[in-house]
C-alpha cells in the first residue's frame, strides 16, 4: 500500500471493494464458434474428443497415402523422421528406441498430434474420423490392437498404452539437488586428471571454416538466380527474374522434402533440378512410387502445363503417389515455382 | 593482415593465425615499423557510406563467421530442426536477436500484427480474444531472462562429442524483453477456481502445445512482444511469444495464439514423447521444467583458439540458473585439482545469463579449462559423470555437467572429458 500514498481511503476502499482483479476492459468476449475453431485439443480422459470412429483398415490406406513417405510403411521411418512403431523392451538400452507403443504414455496425445499438426505438410487437414482411422492404424502396427479393431470416442478409454506408469514427476529436487549443493572443494580436489575421452575422435562437428563454406554455398546461388541482366539481351527469353525470385520464397514449402541445386541429394522427394521439360521420374536413384513410375512410362513428361497441374492437386494427376503435398492453390504460386525451376540448372 | 581479418578464426586458418601472433609476440625488442602506421591508408583518404545508406543495418562483413549454425545430421530436415547460438564469439551478457538460436517444429512463420489475436478460454468466467493492439494497452514490464533449449547439450551425454561450444551449449539466448504479465490477462478472463493449469499454444502449423501450471502462469510469465528494444524477430515468434522465466524453452510458446484454463494437464506431444527425461532404468521423468545452474567456458575453446601465444589471456565464459541468480562461478585450468573465483562482470539478474572473466598469464603448456557455476539456492553445477550417476546416458535432456576444454600448447582447443 506504500506505493501509492496519494491513495484516498475512499478510493483504497473501492480498490478493494473490486471482486478479483480490477480488469482494464480490454478485449472482447469470445463467440462459441471461435473458441471451438481453436479449442481442438485433448486430454488423457478424452475431453476434447470429437464424435467419430475410424478402424484398421481405414487408416492403412490413409497412412500409406499421408504418412508413409516418412514414417515408413510399417512405422520404421525414412532417414531421421520419427520412429512410430516397434521399440518395446529397449528404454533401458543405449539408444533407447521411443515409439507410441514403446514410450507415450496416452493415446490421447497420438490422436491430438496427429490431429493438430500431421501430416507435417499439411496440418489440421485431417478430420475427426480420418484421425481416428490413422491413430487405430498405430495401433494396430503397434501391436496393440487387432485388425479389425474400430476406435471411436466410446472406444477410447479402453486402449490401454503399454508405458503409461513409465513416467514419474520431476524429483530432482529431492534426489539430485542435496548431492548438488555441498560446498565444492577449491584445492587438491584429486591428486591428477587424465583426459579419457576426445570429440575429435568422432569428428562429428559441422566444418566451420567460413572460407569452405563460401565455396560451396556460391555455385549454388549462382545456380539459383537467373542469368545476370547484361546477358539477357541476347539469350533466348529465360524465367522472368521476379518470377523467380518470388518462385524461390514459394518453394519454402517444399524444402522439407525436396533438395535443388549443386550438391542437392534426395532426400523424402527426389531432387528437383532439371524437372522442367525432363520426362516423369527421371532422377536416378529415388525410390518412387509405383503410381509415377507407371506415369513415366505411360509417357508422362513434365511440362509447363502438366507441372501446373499436378503442383495444384498432386493427387489428381498421380492418385498414388507418394508426395503428401496437398498442393498449391494459387495459380502465381505455382507459375512461380515452375519459373523458379526452370532457372536451376540439371 | 587486413585480407585474412574477414576470415575469423577456423582450423585451416590457425596455423596463419600462430604466426602473425608469434611475430607480434616479439614484444620487447625494436620492431620494424608498421605500415598500416606509416603507410596512409585507403580508410584514412577515401570516404565511408553515408547516413542514408543503411537503414538498418547488418555487423560489418568481417564479421560475418559470427552466425548462426546447425547440425545437419541431427534431425531429419531443417524445417523442424535447431540451430545453435554462436557464443564462442559473442560477449557481455545479451545475444543479439539475429544470431539468436531458433528451433522450430513447422519452421519459421509470417504471423502479421493485424492478423494477431490471443485467445483465453477454458475455465474462466469470460473467454477472451485479445488483438495485438489490445496487448500494447496493458501495463507492461521489462526483464531480462536466458532462454534454454531442453536439449541443450544433449549430445554430449554419451560423451564429448561436438568440438565447439556453439553446438555443445549453443542452445541458448538472453534477451530483455517487454511484455504483459500473463497475470493481466488471466485476470481478465477471470480464472474460475477450480483452474490450476494453463494450456499454451502457437499460431504455427505445429500447433505447438505445453500445459503449465497456473502458479508459474501467474508468478512470472510473460507475453512477450519486444526484445532487446525492437520487435521480436520473426524465428523467435513475431509478434508475441511466451516468456517462461528459468524454464525450459520449449514452453515459450512462439505466434502464441491461446491460453487455456484446465483442471488437468492436457499431456501433449511435447510433455509425454518429447522433453521426458529417460533414466537407466528405462522410466523416464516428466515435467522437467526448471534449468539448472550451468556454464560453459566460451573463449577459449574449440572454435576460439588462442592465437596469440604465451602470456596474458582473457578467459571468459557465461553462467545461468533457472532457480535465480549467480552467485559464483569458478574456473579450473589443470582439470579441477585447484579452482579459482571468477569475476562476474555485467549485470547480474535472475533467470538471466551472467558474464564471467578470469584472467591469466598463460605459460603456454596444456592446459584443461573448466568452468562451475554455483547459484543463489547453493547448488553447484555437476561434472557429467554426477549427472550419469543419476540419469546414465539416454535422457538427452537437461544436461547441465561440467564441460572441459583441453588447450594444446599451440593454442588449439578440444572437447574432452577428464578422469
Amino acid at each position: 500500500m506504500s506505493r501509492f500514498p496519494e491513495l484516498t481511503a475512499l478510493a483504497l476502499a473501492a480498490l478493494i471493494a473490486t471482486p478479483a482483479a480490477a480488469q482494464m476492459g480490454l478485449g472482447r468476449e469470445a463467440t462459441p464458434e471461435e473458441v471451438a475453431a481453436w479449442d481442438i485439443d485433448v486430454r488423457p480422459d478424452g475431453l476434447g474428443l470429437p464424435e467419430g470412429s475410424g478402424d484398421v483398415a481405414t487408416g492403412e490406406g490413409l497412412y500409406v497415402e499421408k504418412c508413409a513417405v516418412c514414417h515408413g510403411d510399417f512405422g520404421e521411418a525414412v532417414g531421421r523422421w520419427p520412429v512410430l512403431a516397434g521399440g518395446e523392451g529397449t528404454l533401458d538400452r543405449k539408444d533407447p528406441v521411443k515409439t507410441v507403443g514403446s514410450y507415450w504414455p496416452y493415446l490421447s496425445t497420438v490422436w491430438d498430434y496427429v490431429h493438430r499438426a500431421m501430416p507435417f505438410t499439411e496440418g489440421r487437414s485431417l478430420t475427426g474420423d480420418e484421425t481416428y482411422a490413422i491413430t487405430a492404424y498405430l495401433l494396430y502396427l503397434n501391436d496393440l490392437v487387432d485388425e479389425d479393431f474400430e476406435l471411436s470416442r466410446e472406444t477410447f478409454l479402453e486402449v490401454e498404452m503399454p508405458n503409461a506408469d513409465g513416467f514419474f514427476v520431476d524429483d530432482r529436487d529431492a534426489v539430485e539437488v542435496a548431492e548438488f549443493s555441498k560446498p565444492p572443494c577449491m584445492s587438491a580436489c584429486k591428486a591428477e586428471t587424465t583426459v579419457t575421452r576426445h570429440a575429435t575422435v568422432i569428428d562429428v562437428t559441422p566444418d566451420d571454416d567460413g572460407a569452405e563454406t563460401s565455396e560451396t554455398e556460391a555455385p549454388v546461388e549462382t545456380a539459383a538466380v537467373p542469368a545476370p541482366a547484361a546477358a539477357a539481351p541476347e539469350a533466348p527469353a529465360g524465367p522472368d527474374p521476379e518470377l523467380v525470385a518470388a518462385g524461390e520464397k514459394v518453394f519454402a514449402k517444399c524444402k522439407a522434402c525436396h533438395q535443388v541445386g549443386e550438391g542437392a541429394q534426395n532426400r523424402t522427394g527426389p531432387i528437383l533440378n532439371g524437372t522442367v521439360g525432363a520426362p516423369a521420374a527421371h532422377i536416378d536413384g529415388f525410390k518412387y512410387s509405383r503410381a509415377m513410375t507407371e506415369a513415366a512410362e505411360g509417357g508422362l513428361v513434365w511440362t509447363e502445363e502438366t507441372l501446373d497441374a499436378f503442383l495444384e492437386k498432386p493427387k489428381a494427376v498421380i492418385p498414388r503417389t507418394k508426395m503428401s503435398f496437398a498442393g498449391l492453390r494459387k495459380a502465381e504460386d505455382r507459375e512461380a515455382i515452375i519459373a523458379y525451376l526452370q532457372s536451376l540448372g540439371d | 593482415m587486413s585480407d585474412d581479418s574477414d576470415k575469423g578464426p577456423s582450423r585451416r586458418g590457425f596455423l596463419g593465425a600462430m604466426a602473425a601472433g608469434g611475430a607480434l609476440a616479439a614484444g620487447g625488442a625494436r620492431a620494424a615499423s608498421d605500415p598500416l602506421i606509416t603507410e596512409v591508408q585507403p580508410w584514412n583518404q577515401l570516404l565511408g557510406e553515408g547516413v542514408d545508406e543503411t537503414p538498418y543495418g547488418l555487423p560489418i562483413r568481417f564479421e560475418s563467421d559470427v552466425v548462426r549454425r546447425d547440425v545437419p545430421w541431427l534431425t531429419a530436415d531443417p524445417i523442424s530442426s535447431v540451430n545453435f547460438t554462436p557464443i564462442h564469439a559473442l560477449e557481455g551478457t545479451i545475444t543479439p536477436q539475429g544470431c539468436a538460436f531458433e528451433r522450430h517444429h513447422a519452421g519459421a512463420i509470417e504471423l502479421a500484427k493485424p492478423d494477431y489475436r490471443l485467445m483465453i478460454n477454458g475455465l474462466v468466467d469470460r473467454q477472451m480474444v485479445f488483438t495485438y493492439a489490445d496487448l500494447e494497452r496493458f501495463p507492461r514490464e521489462t526483464h531480462v531472462y536466458f532462454m534454454e533449449c531442453a536439449a541443450n547439450s544433449g549430445m554430449e551425454w554419451a560423451g564429448a562429442q561436438l568440438n565447439g561450444c556453439q553446438f555443445t551449449q549453443g542452445m541458448i539466448h538472453n534477451m530483455e524483453y517487454v511484455g504483459v504479465p500473463v497475470r493481466l490477462l488471466l485476470e481478465e478472463a477471470g480464472v474460475k477456481p477450480e483452474g490450476k493449469w494453463v494450456l499454451a499454444e502457437g499460431a504455427d502449423a505445429a500447433g505447438m502445445t505445453r500445459s503449465i501450471p497456473l502458479e508459474k502462469m501467474l508468478d512470472d510469465c510473460l507475453v512477450a512482444f519486444k526484445a532487446n528494444g525492437e520487435a521480436l524477430r520473426k524465428e523467435h515468434g513475431y509478434p508475441a511469444r511466451l516468456v517462461v522465466p528459468g524454464w525450459e524453452g520449449n514452453m515459450w510458446v512462439k505466434w502464441l495464439r491461446r491460453l487455456e484454463v484446465g483442471d488437468e494437464p492436457w499431456e501433449q506431444r511435447e510433455e509425454t514423447s518429447k522433453y521426458t527425461d529417460v533414466m537407466a532404468d528405462g522410466s523416464a521423468r516428466k515435467w522437467t521444467w526448471v534449468m539448472d545452474a550451468k556454464s560453459v567456458i566460451t573463449s577459449p575453446s574449440p572454435q576460439a583458439p588462442i592465437t596469440h601465444g604465451k602470456g596474458p589471456l582473457v578467459i571468459t565464459g557465461l553462467a545461468w540458473s533457472g532457480r535465480g541468480t549467480i552467485r559464483r562461478v569458478d574456473v579450473t585450468t589443470d582439470g579441477g585439482i585447484t579452482w579459482h573465483e571468477a569475476r562476474l562482470s555485467g549485470p547480474s539478474f535472475s533467470k538471466a545469463l551472467h558474464r564471467f572473466h578470469f584472467d591469466v598469464d598463460w605459460d603456454g603448456s596444456e592446459m584443461i579449462l573448466q568452468s562451475r557455476a554455483i547459484d543463489d539456492t547453493g547448488y553447484v553445477q555437476p561434472t557429467k559423470d554426477q549427472l550419469r550417476a543419476f540419469r546414465g546416458e539416454n535422457s538427452i535432456y537437461h544436461n547441465n555437467g561440467i564441460q572441459t576444454w583441453l588447450v594444446m600448447p599451440d593454442g588449439r582447443v578440444e572437447n574432452v572429458e577428464i578422469s
